[in-house]
């Protein structure tokens, strides 16, 4: 009985945490704007990004020089964005407004993917200058 | 037998604490961070010990079981302490750091006597691997209490130290997964083999990781707002799609 108690609040508590946690890995990221250049690259009309962009993101950041300063970030956020979705497939029929606080946690986790492209592009093209002037 | 990725865990977490300890002794808050350091210091030679004792006795043997739950429950009330200077971190300007000290004391010693009480009846040949279990299954769950009360304080002061904050979830992280297995561990003792087995190591890696990268990647003086991670305000903005 006590086990089962410990079980139940345990799981709990590591959900609220996780999720605080992810949110608090996006939220360094929200601050910063998207460049033209990132929107060109990955495709992104207009100011928002939709949530099924994210594994595209996931990609093109996978395609670039790594930084070793986000890895640790994007995979805390690919985890809490497949948790969302799963989330939001349950919440649809049942829950509507859970279902749409999700795809706001989606979109999130999608903007954070975007950011972390324009770092690692940054990044490259930094690294081929420097690269060109030491020549 | 071990696999591979029971090197790999062991090599990951071993190199992490290693990292976060000379990081923390060349920081300028060395300090402010000192019971941490304390923690992770005792958490090198806690891993040390622990693969030794397994390659000397072997993964089945009753002395690297013995070895494993003694030095893991110590290393546990160590955390502790490193709970209550995140407590006094965050009630620095309050003045009630000494109540919640006490109050965690006691605590923890109501925890170790009630472990003994539940496995007092136990019969003598279980006794000691049986309390081990039930020990650390408590422990980690006062771990998660503590935490908790702590997260909960952050939220209500507002505190808005990002370094503070993602070692306090990390925390949390950390001793609920294992509290959760070690529960699910006496509930159904077949999950063992297949799944519950990873917990420990995979949180003894993400642990060490997790701040490794706090100490490296935020400043000091890093600032976030508390409501915008917290999830009230992710039941707020449900609210707020509900009524839309």
């Amino acid at each position: 009985m006590i086990a089962a108690l410990i079980c139940v609040i345990s799981i709990a508590a590591l959900l609220q945490f996780f999720v605080s946690y992810s949110r608090s890995v996006i939220a360094a990221y929200q601050k910063s704007e998207l460049s033209e250049q990132v929107r060109e690259v990955a495709g992104i009309d207009g100011e928002r990004v939709t949530s099924e962009q994210f594994g595209q993101l996931v990609q093109l950041v996978r395609l670039c020089p790594q930084k070793n300063d986000d890895q640790s970030d994007l995979a805390v956020v690919r985890v809490y964005y497949r948790m969302m979705g799963w989330l939001g497939v349950m919440a649809r029929s049942i829950a509507p407004a859970i279902y749409k606080w999700a795809e706001d946690e989606r979109i999130s986790c999608t903007y954070f993917a975007a950011v972390a492209l324009d770092r690692r592009i940054a990044y490259s093209r930094a690294l081929l200058a420097q690269q060109m002037s030491d020549q | 037998m071990l696999g591979p990725l029971d090197y790999v865990f062991a090599l990951l977490s071993l190199i992490a604490e290693v990292y976060l300890v000379v990081c923390l002794c060349v920081s300028r808050n060395r300090l402010r961070y000192i019971s941490l350091n304390i923690y992770m210091l005792a958490a090198v030679g806690v891993t040390i010990a622990q693969d030794a004792a397994w390659h000397h006795f072997g993964l089945r043997s009753p002395i690297y079981a013995y070895v494993y739950y003694y030095t893991d429950a110590l290393l546990t009330i160590s955390l502790f302490f490193v709970i209550m200077s995140f407590y006094h971190q965050v009630f620095q300007q309050m003045g009630a750091g000494k109540y919640v000290r006490w109050g965690s004391v006691l605590l923890l010693s109501a925890t170790a006597f009630l472990s003994y009480l539940i496995v007092r009846r136990m019969p003598a040949y279980q006794v000691k691997t049986q309390f081990v279990v039930e020990m650390s299954q408590n422990l980690y769950f006062v771990g998660v209490v503590l935490t908790y009360l702590l997260w909960g304080a952050v939220i209500t002061l507002r505190e808005t130290r990002t370094r503070l904050i993602q070692l306090i979830l990390a925390l949390g992280i950390f001793f609920s997964a294992d509290a959760a297995g070690y529960a699910l561990y006496n509930l159904f003792p077949g999950l063992e083999t297949n799944f519950l087995k990873w917990i420990p190591p995979v949180m003894g890696t993400f642990l060490p990781l997790a701040w490794a990268y706090t100490f490296t990647r935020i400043p000091e003086e890093a600032r976030l707002a508390t409501a915008r991670v917290a999830t009230r305000a992710a039941v707020q903005q449900m609210a707020a799609h509900q009524h839309s």
